[in-house]
């Protein structure tokens, strides 16, 4: 059968899904709106986070990136699985003990103040609509390659489909289609890496599979450092970044998905304390299938790559090639007019540019893989983009409607009128979020990744001091948060955009990229939190208790 | 009472420490700062260092959550039979 055919069946089925999981599962009260009414099955709740978790990025993007960058690709590996570690150990259980909607709620009432909730709100929403905007715009991207609409119809039919999920059923639609888009991502992502694993090293386990000889009889890794070596390229096995810049950038990611507004909440909606912890174990393992074969399939693809492109004739490229090359993803140009294309580090003498989306959206055709595969992945990248950004999208909902509505404009709000008002702002930041997405500004695809400096520099350390350090205070709380974000706006602007003078990489503080500036500003935070508590007076005894209570099982 | 809230409080530090000094020596000791000391050996097709930067520090992280939830469950069901 025709390829889109498939696709439209794909694509189809898995949105029927999807929607008649937002119909069974419709919200009726604002504790189902917010946390899914506070009962999910932990399992569940761990492939819902899994799935909330990893975005089109995870799914497309990772791969190809560490593809090409080889070493250097293992920060976003190891940065965004060992965030769940602090997560499970250092704050999931005792934020489900403290029990209430949202990560603005804790800062509020652990720090006794509504200047600290506003400011919880803020950096709130600054994380989530610069996370959310990358993916509608993801959204739209794979629409327009695989269903072969124009990027602003995929953005509006993303929208929809979102729109009808997550106003209608609030977490618990969100979480119950998290499920389901979980099944189909892993399924689309793992079909093609087992198949690709097999022919080349006769392994059915990519995780295994590249770490074996190919049918030369010669390790893949060893090959494949070898080509490198030939090309110019550094070493595929160890990196071009300096230790220092990797250090930072893997711990800056993994403490920013430990504060990330939209992972915790999902801790929220599981029924008692020892549940917490267990979903995020189920998660890391759920994410952790994806995430040791990415790796793999950078391995793979990059192998495949070199050998089926380098030095070999123009004329004689296969038609996935042509195909890529329509795209603009792929692009050839014949610098030494020889016929043949020379793929080199040299940018001079370099006549090809592969663009790291390829990786994994060629990797089947390139592996010459039935056409119902490739469907599937079309299925399974919508799949990542719409769950994270539903998951996203209720963040920002319940910032509006619960903290900013709520706890801090009109308290005698009725239930009633609080879940109108969280309908009402998630259907606002839908079009805003789909705004974004058809007129990308420049800085969503720079700020994607800076989202997490954000989150560790405004957030982690807060919620930490507040569960661990009992004497912290709301005036070093406030300050810290301040410091933290504002820091890691400043630094992020100033290196992303060029504000403040601008400055290259030998500007750097201590060598330091914007990536991994977020940890330098979580040090920030919690020294400049420190000291004010120091000398400020001590919370009240009210205060102190909760941290107690929140301690205990 | 109090004093089985403050050990069963003392207990849990214990066990973070414990738990997170493992997290780090797998990541950031192995994947990052003794990376090239662990790839002079090699296993099969992987050199030590790269592996775990790329595989096996996720196996530890998961490892690491679940014998946590081990910890931690006996440690709750010991605090609670203590209440009643």
């Amino acid at each position: 059968m025709e390829l889109q055919y498939w696709i439209w069946i794909a694509v189809g089925l898995s949105f029927g899904l999807y929607i008649g999981i937002a119909i069974w599962s419709r919200a009726s009260s604002t504790k189902e709106f917010y946390v899914a009414g506070g009962g999910v099955n932990p399992i569940a709740n761990g492939m819902a986070t899994a799935a909330d978790w990893m975005s089109a990025a995870s799914f497309i993007s990772m791969a190809g990136i560490i593809s090409f960058t080889g070493y250097d690709g293992s920060v976003y590996l190891m940065g965004w699985t060992g965030g769940y570690v602090l997560l499970a150990l250092l704050l999931a259980p005792y934020l489900r003990k403290f029990g209430k909607f949202t990560v603005p709620d804790f800062i509020g009432d652990r720090y006794y103040s509504n200047t600290a909730r506003g400011v919880a709100v803020f950096c709130a929403l600054i994380v989530s609509f610069t996370y959310i905007a990358g993916q509608m715009r993801g959204v739209g991207v794979v629409f327009s390659r695989y269903l072969e609409v124009d990027i602003t119809s995929g953005v509006l039919i993303g929208m929809g489909i979102v729109l009808f999920y997550a106003v209608l059923g609030g977490m618990k639609g969100i979480t119950y289609t998290q499920v389901a888009q979980y099944c189909v991502l892993i399924f689309a992502f793992m079909v093609p890496a087992i198949y690709i694993s097999f022919i080349t090293t006769g392994n059915l386990i990519p995780q295994l599979g590249f770490g074996d000889t190919g049918s030369d009889g010669v390790f893949l890794l060893d090959k494949l450092d070898g080509l490198h070596k030939e090309l110019g390229f550094h070493e595929y096995t160890s990196g071009s970044k300096s230790t220092i810049d990797i250090f930072f950038i893997t711990l800056a990611l993994m403490v920013g998905t430990a504060g990330l507004p939209h992972v915790i909440v999902r801790f929220f909606t599981v029924k008692e304390v020892s549940d917490a912890r267990k979903s995020a174990g189920w998660a890391l393992l759920f994410i952790a299938i994806l995430y040791t074969t990415a790796p793999a399939i950078a391995v793979f693809s990059r192998t495949n790559l070199i050998e089926v492109v380098s030095n070999k004739p123009y004329a004689g490229m296969p038609q996935w090639f042509n195909k890529w090359e329509n795209t603009g993803l792929l692009e050839f140009k014949d610098k030494n007019q020889d016929g043949l294309i020379q793929y080199l580090n040299n940018p001079k003498l370099n006549e090809l540019d592969v663009d790291a989306d390829i990786m994994v959206l060629a990797n089947p055709e390139i592996a010459g893989l039935p056409n119902w595969v490739i469907a599937l992945l079309a299925a399974g990248a919508l799949a990542a983009a719409l769950s994270t950004a539903a998951g996203l999208l209720l963040v920002i909902s319940s910032a509006v409607s619960h903290d900013l509505l709520k706890k801090m404009i009109k308290p005698n709000i009725s239930e009633k009128g609080e879940l109108i008002s969280a309908r009402i702002s998630a259907v606002l930041a839908v079009c805003l979020a789909g705004y974004f997405g058809i007129n990308p500004p420049g800085f969503v695809a720079a700020t994607v990744a800076l989202a997490f400096g954000l989150a560790a520099a405004s957030f982690f350390p807060a919620i930490l001091l507040g569960i661990f350090y009992k004497r912290m205070n709301k005036e070093g709380a406030i300050f810290g948060m301040i410091i933290g974000i504002v820091l890691m706006l400043f630094y992020m602007t100033k290196f992303k955009f060029g504000w403040f003078g601008g400055g290259g990489k030998e500007n750097w503080w201590f060598g330091i990229s914007p990536e991994g500036f977020g940890s330098i500003a979580m040090f920030v935070n919690f020294i400049t939190s420190l000291i004010i508590c120091k000398i400020t007076n001590q919370p009240p005894i009210k205060v102190q208790k909760l941290v107690e209570k929140i301690r205990l099982p | 009472m109090n004093k089985e809230k403050a050990d069963y409080w003392t207990k849990n530090l214990k066990y973070l420490k414990t738990l997170l000094l493992i997290w780090f020596l797998a990541s950031f000791g192995a994947g990052i700062l003794f990376v090239d000391y662990l790839n002079l050996i090699q296993i099969k097709g992987f050199k030590l260092g790269f592996w775990f930067a790329q595989q096996g520090s996720i196996y530890s992280f998961v490892v690491l959550i679940f014998v946590y939830i081990f910890l931690m469950n006996k440690l709750d069901n010991k605090y609670k039979s203590n209440q009643n």
